[in-house]
């Protein structure tokens, strides 16, 4: 096969243009390096008419918004889903690892849940409180002022709440709670679960004058046209390009290897044109992954040459090892105090107001970690499934279910916007024996070897699995609701979710002062070559209860910072 | 800078969808095609249009089952002054779905047959020309599931007509006239400042007075946020 080269030789490039990509690309650019951003997917702007969901109808949908086409919905902005056609991943055993791909300038950051949680000091020495796992070689202080710009930077509501591991940022105002969300404060306080304001990356006030303020729509998987919530693209990208930034985009890139010269040092990647699918090779003085985790790992494992025969950086064998992703629960219910409720525009932003960090200490517990509890409910748009099985909470009242006729009308309306959920949000332990590797006998439609999962909770996640269910359970019963559907029991795992489904996989080339039982150092660089760093989640050593986009952003930074003065030093 | 003009390679890909619609013909003009592709626009990548492309191309139920359909969902839910199951297309939804969801369309049609099956061993009729009374009474038998059993365990007449009451609902619901007669407020450019009183007093509820100390000034959401150095903001 022909090979194509580039003669430009870049600073720096990154692959992948998500929270971590999106990072470098800025802080990276606007120090005056040479970029080059390599994406797997297409150029996405939320604000292109062309490619915007947002303030649709599900009319303007023939399947009203149903998820055939994207798994969340056709108004989702996730170019992808759990199975992209042509790029298969296979699992190991009895393995049901789900692998959620988004193929776009701004990967997974168009339509992710803008919950924005710092770590706090003992997320980062877990091992020295419970034994298990490993502790980062940084603690919160080491990050703590990366966590304060990012805030400055994005844009983050929430509130001051003085909680040790739960640390405080630069808010902006939170919105108040929705009538739902009052019913859950009054439950959870009943049980004595700690509620207070979420915090999400949503601007309810004004950040600068380039971006707008949050219009209340709901919508922010959408991506906001307005860039009133925080995506790659929109927040970090282009304003390091309208900054000056010297940064050239390709897109529909699938990189294939990070290649190598004699002293084993990284001369830039090779990647496959989407279009023409013929591979390319681009040059730089330093390579940044940022492909997302399992995506970053496969790459480096690809990436065998004769200095690097197990694949580059991973010397110590423990690149794709450790792979965990957040454990995940729900429940459902109704609360009949709400039937035939007065309706208002209540959509609100983009996701919960209030939520309930960890409150226990797990030394009571019958397991190590803890897990956070978000809140769901209201009176929605209507979209696909909105009107299925319209009346079956008669059978709570005695009455008959079913039927035809106006009467359908009248308990539409009756229950609309009378149910909420609870979803518990936990830390699992990561574990040597959970993993993704390259497939011996696999390729994708590119030709690239394709990866393998192998992946199995332990009691650990089952037993949290458990108390959230329980936990759930009382909360439904304190706030005057009637629980939903049966409650999971141990033939279910206690309604744990598939290890992926939470995508917030993590950990699979994770950071360590030691080379051989780590891939990366504290600067997210390789232990085993100098020029490639990884700023995505797999440098994560523990997940927390927390979603990792905020600790993946002010790490991105940090390294970035890192990797100026390096170039300051020449040393690349 | 323009952003697109640091694109190095901007590509509208090609694709082979991989679905099969076996029970589905073409036969749908260029031109409906190419008006439906029109009508519907929200942002499909080139490869998303291509499948709707696909779809819309394809017939999935005869022009007698199409009548047919009309009239169950009619039954289903009868027009009033917020308009009608064909001003909110629902037929038209049907038939998009038991291609969009291929499992759909063979329950859908077995249905359709039993349907008349009935009506012909009851009143020598197929179910359309018969009277309302008449048809009526042959849904009667199949619009409410037995409390006792599963989803699953329902008879294939119940399942059905499920299946066809939930697609009907939703087809309504989730059009222009049915979320107007739903009384849904939201889907507009607003400005969120918490339950309305007269709702918190109907239901006894009330904010914390230092929940809402916490909560956004919306007369300052324009004002650019700065804080000082204890994170207190101070706009």
């Amino acid at each position: 096969m022909q090979i194509k080269e580039n003669s430009k030789e870049y600073d720096v490039i990154i692959v992948g243009s998500g929270a971590g990509g999106g990072m470098a690309s800025k802080i990276l650019s606007e120090a005056g390096l040479k970029i080059a951003i390599v994406e797997a997917g297409p150029f996405y702007d939320p604000a292109n008419p062309d490619q915007m969901t947002q303030m649709k109808w599900a009319y303007d949908s023939p399947r009203r918004g149903a998820g055939t086409t994207r798994p969340f919905g056709d108004f989702d902005q996730a170019y992808g889903g759990w199975d992209i056609e042509g790029e298969p991943y296979s699992q190991k055993g009895d393995t049901e690892f789900r692998w959620f791909r988004s193929r776009m300038l701004g990967g997974r950051t168009n339509h992710w849940g803008r919950i924005s949680l710092r770590f706090g000091p003992e997320d980062f020495k877990k091992k020295s409180i419970d034994g298990l796992g490993e502790d980062w070689p940084i603690g919160y202080d080491d990050i703590k002022p990366y966590y304060d710009k990012v805030d400055k930077l994005i844009g983050v509501f929430g509130s001051k709440e003085n909680l040790y591991n739960d640390p405080d940022g630069f808010f902006l105002p939170p919105p108040k709670p929705r009538l739902h969300e009052l019913f859950y404060i009054k439950g959870a306080r009943k049980s004595s679960v700690k509620v207070m304001p979420s915090r999400l990356s949503i601007l309810t006030k004004r950040i600068n004058n380039e971006r707008g303020v949050c219009f209340y729509c709901r919508q922010c998987a959408r991506s906001c046209s307005v860039y009133a919530d925080f995506s790659a693209g929109s927040c970090l990208i282009f304003p390091a390009q309208d900054n000056g930034g010297q940064i050239d985009l390709y897109v529909n890139s699938m990189v294939r290897t990070v290649t190598t010269n004699e002293e084993g040092k990284a001369t830039g990647v090779s990647f496959i044109n989407k279009e023409d699918k013929t591979e390319y090779k681009l040059k730089a003085k330093v390579v940044v992954l940022a492909a997302s985790a399992c995506s970053s790992a496969r790459i480096l494992l690809n990436s065998k040459s004769k200095q690097h025969p197990n694949g580059l950086g991973n010397s110590s064998d423990v690149v794709g090892k450790y792979l965990h992703d957040s454990t995940g629960g729900g429940r459902m219910a109704f609360l009949p105090e709400l039937v035939d409720r007065k309706i208002y525009n209540e959509d609100g932003v983009g996701g919960m107001h209030v939520y309930s960090p960890w409150w226990l200490d797990n030394k009571n517990l019958n397991f190590p970690r803890g897990y956070h509890i978000e809140v769901w409910g209201g009176m929605g748009a209507p979209s696909y499934g909105s009107g299925f099985n319209v009346n079956d909470l008669n059978k709570f009242f005695g009455i008959k279910v079913g039927g035809y006729g106006d009467m359908l009308r009248t308990d539409m309306r009756k229950y609309y916007g009378t149910v909420l959920g609870m979803d518990g949000r936990g830390e699992s332990i990561a574990m040597e024996s959970n993993y993704c590797e390259i497939d011996p006998e696999k390729v994708d439609e590119f030709g690239v070897p394709i990866l393998r999962f192998n992946y199995k909770w332990s009691n650990h996640e089952v037993n949290q699995a458990k108390h959230m269910q329980d936990t759930f359970e009382e909360i439904i019963h304190n706030m005057g609701g009637i629980a939903l559907g049966n409650k999971p029991g141990k033939d279910r795992n206690y309604g744990l979710t598939k290890p992926g489904e939470i995508i917030h996989e993590v950990g699979t080339t994770r950071m360590g002062s030691d080379p051989k039982t780590s891939v990366v150092n504290e600067f997210e660089q390789l232990h085993d070559v100098s020029n490639v760093f990884v700023v995505d989640a797999g440098p994560f050593v523990s997940q927390a209860d927390k979603n990792p986009t905020w600790t993946i952003m002010a790490l991105a930074w940090r390294t970035s910072d890192y990797i100026v003065d390096q170039f300051k030093k020449q040393n690349f | 800078m323009n952003r697109r003009d640091s694109l190095k390679s901007l590509v509208f890909g090609s694709i082979g969808v991989g679905v099969l619609l076996e029970g589905c013909v073409s036969g749908v003009d260029n031109e409906t095609v190419a008006n439906s592709l029109k009508k519907f626009n929200y942002g499909r990548t080139p490869k998303e249009k291509e499948y709707d492309k696909l779809l819309f191309s394809k017939k999935c139920f005869t022009n007698n089952q199409m009548t047919l359909i009309s009239k169950i969902s009619n039954l289903i839910l009868p027009p009033n002054e917020f308009g009608s199951i064909n001003d909110a297309e629902v037929p038209e939804l049907i038939e998009f779905m038991a291609k969009d969801i291929p499992s759909y369309e063979t329950p859908l049609k077995e249905g359709l047959v039993a349907l008349n099956q009935n009506s012909n061993e009851k009143f020598k009729k197929v179910f359309i020309d018969c009277d309302e009374s008449q048809q009526k009474s042959i849904l009667d038998l199949m619009a409410y599931p037995d409390p006792d059993l599963s989803s699953s365990e329902q008879s294939e007449d119940v399942k059905w007509f499920s299946l066809f009451r939930n697609l009907t609902m939703t087809g309504y619901y989730t059009s222009k006239v049915g979320i107007e007669e739903l009384g849904y407020k939201g889907n507009t450019p607003n400005v969120w400042d918490g339950v309305p009183q007269d709702v918190l007093d109907q239901y006894g509820l009330s904010y914390d007075q230092d929940w809402l100390d916490k909560c956004v000034d919306q007369t300052k959401r324009n004002d650019v946020a700065e804080w000082d150095e204890q994170g207190n903001l101070i706009t």
